[in-house]
């Protein structure tokens, strides 16, 4: 495994793994996070996962005091480890893939742009629907606000640009396109996503030891329900 | 005990040192934007250091204690009274039952802090007491504090319980005392228009045309009104791309100064989201955090570029002088439990 690691702030490194989105990168930035869990290195507060890279928190002062070092070459110390931790990592990591499945209620108040991207493309609303609903996707990355997935994987004959101007507060459980990106939007934010459906399913739970629902490196179908289903989702069977 | 908000100020919220380890579900750090001022209200009554404070912004709540208190005000100057009258910041003060304590606007920087024996409790989310405005979780019901709130108190400690009697006899017929040692000024920073924000280089610096990064290094740059505890909106010199690139977003730090393609750079503060696509031409380093934390709009600033090495070693020296501190007041404290 190829890697470079630098300075993001003088608390902070990242380590890059490549310059473009591969599964497999992906599935290495997983194996460190894994690895991470498990091992965390001297004075580690948290790490970031994201498409290329994974950055990694420390405290200066702990790295130095776990180090008994009088100096301040935290950075230094951060570094051997790190080279440490990649000579320890699986040469080839299996990935702990979920596929997980999404309810999605598509059109009508829940998808306003549901007829921009249909006209965006060429394409019927119900072809739109079949298209989104018909892909496999994958989790690349979790960042934005809380559990929002950056998901890779969908058909071009939807892609559409984003708004001109982004709502100022898109309801939580929205599902959006936006260039050739799809995402749902776990909490109530502002974006310029054009929106297609909602889900009644949450992404974020703030009251759960692991607060959110979708992991990089799981795999996705979105499925379509009725606006009655949507109403009674969680009241029935199809409790998550 | 219990503390009534009878005004609740521009952007009154409680916080901590921030909620950290959740980062990579996407959920933002938060807490005081100037940890210093905030350790340093809670090491003055003798919380732990990550107990709730109030963080107040430019302009200050009125509130009235249900019991009598000790309370610390650091950070910006927002001539705080108590049934009227001024007091005295960087110091334990005992305040009696049903006084009201009044803040007014800030004199020089943005955020003042309070902290209260005890700490004010609220529900722990995810390991931290901090406020996350936009998902509505954390501090006191996830918002900012509002007309009418009443704020739980939690147990001072013994040190802290043993002062508030002492004090009460002192305070003789009086609504406050303030404790006769307190932290001075001329240890605490200076917060003004102008000042210097040292940073090192950002991950893309090298993206930038050498015209920018000289720009960047050399111009003053003045706090945008679109400036929040998410970041601080720069207006100055334009900086720009060699080339345009597009960059795969990556991790974020309390700091980073990113350049969105209008070339006005962002300093991203405590309610930074985790993750961010725009490059990266710059950093604050963590021993400036507190001083750009206490900019406000209008204000200008120059940055200073360092070396890592050295913004390490400054990171490490602030936390050696911290240190330093917590002994002298925990010696006070044995001279006066001795007493």
């Amino acid at each position: 495994m190829e890697y470079t690691v630098s300075p993001l702030g003088d608390e902070s490194v990242v380590i890059q793994l490549s310059e473009s989105i591969s599964v497999e990168t992906q599935t290495h930035i997983g194996a460190i996070a894994v690895y991470l869990d498990n091992h965390p290195i001297s004075g580690m507060v948290e790490y970031i996962p994201a498409y290329t890279t994974i950055a990694i928190f420390y405290n200066a002062v702990d790295v130095l005091a776990e180090n008994h070092s009088d100096g301040t070459n935290a950075f230094d110390i951060v570094q051997r480890e790190i080279e440490k931790m990649v000579s320890r990592l699986p040469k080839n990591p299996e990935t702990e893939s979920n596929v997980i499945e999404i309810p999605v209620c598509y059109g009508g108040e829940f998808g306003p742009d549901l007829e921009v991207v249909a006209r965006h493309n060429n394409l019927s609303e119900q072809e739109v629907i079949d298209t989104h609903a018909n892909g496999d996707y994958m989790v690349y990355m979790i960042g934005f606000a809380p559990g929002f997935p950056f998901i890779g994987g969908m058909s071009e004959k939807i892609a559409t640009p984003r708004k001109d101007s982004p709502r100022l507060q898109i309801p939580a459980g929205s599902v959006g396109i936006a260039g050739s990106q799809t995402g749902v939007y776990p909490i109530e934010t502002p974006g310029g996503w054009q929106l297609i459906g909602r889900t009644p399913i949450k992404l974020f739970r703030p009251d759960e030891e692991v607060p959110i629902l979708l992991k990089s490196g799981d795999s996705i179908r979105f499925f379509p329900i009725s606006e009655q289903a949507y109403h009674n989702w969680g009241a029935g069977s199809h409790e998550y | 005990m219990s503390i009534n908000v009878i005004k609740p100020g521009l952007l009154t919220t409680v916080q901590d040192l921030g909620r950290h380890g959740y980062q990579k579900y996407g959920v933002i750090v938060s807490g005081a934007m100037d940890s210093d001022s905030c350790r340093l209200a809670n090491l003055l009554v003798d919380n732990e250091k990550d107990a709730a404070v109030l963080e107040m912004t430019i302009s200050g709540p009125t509130i009235e204690f249900q019991e009598d208190t000790l309370i610390a005000i650091c950070g910006a100057d927002m001539s705080a009274e108590i049934d009227g009258h001024p007091f005295q910041m960087n110091k334990a003060v005992w305040v009696k039952k049903a006084s009201v304590l009044q803040f007014k606007s800030v004199q020089s920087g943005c955020r003042t802090y309070m902290a209260v024996a005890g700490g004010v409790d609220v529900p722990r989310v995810m390991d931290s007491y901090s406020t996350y405005l936009r998902a509505g979780i954390g501090g006191f019901k996830g918002r900012a504090l509002q007309k009418d709130d009443v704020l739980p108190v939690g147990s001072p400690s013994n040190y802290a319980g043993i002062l508030m009697k002492q004090m009460h006899t002192e305070a003789d017929a009086g609504h406050f005392r303030e404790m006769d040692w307190g932290v001075s000024m001329n240890s605490l920073p200076d917060y003004r228009e102008g000042a210097i924000i040292r940073t090192i280089p950002g991950r893309q610096a090298e993206w930038f045309t050498e015209k920018s990064r000289e720009l960047f290094l050399s111009e003053p740059f003045t706090v945008s009104t679109k400036s929040d505890r998410m970041g601080y909106r720069l207006n100055g010199p334009e900086l720009s791309l060699q080339n345009q690139q597009d960059l795969l977003s990556e991790a974020v730090a309390f700091g980073t100064i990113q350049v969105p393609p209008d070339g006005n750079p962002i300093v991203l503060m405590a309610d930074r989201q985790t993750t961010g696509g725009y490059p990266k031409i710059g950093q604050v380093i963590t021993a400036d955090l507190p001083a750009m934390a206490q900019l406000k709009p209008g204000e200008k600033i120059y940055f200073k570029e360092i070396k890592h090495s050295e913004a390490q070693t400054l990171l490490v020296e602030n936390e050696k002088q911290f240190e330093q501190l917590k002994i002298s007041i925990n010696l006070k404290k044995e001279q006066e439990g001795n007493a």
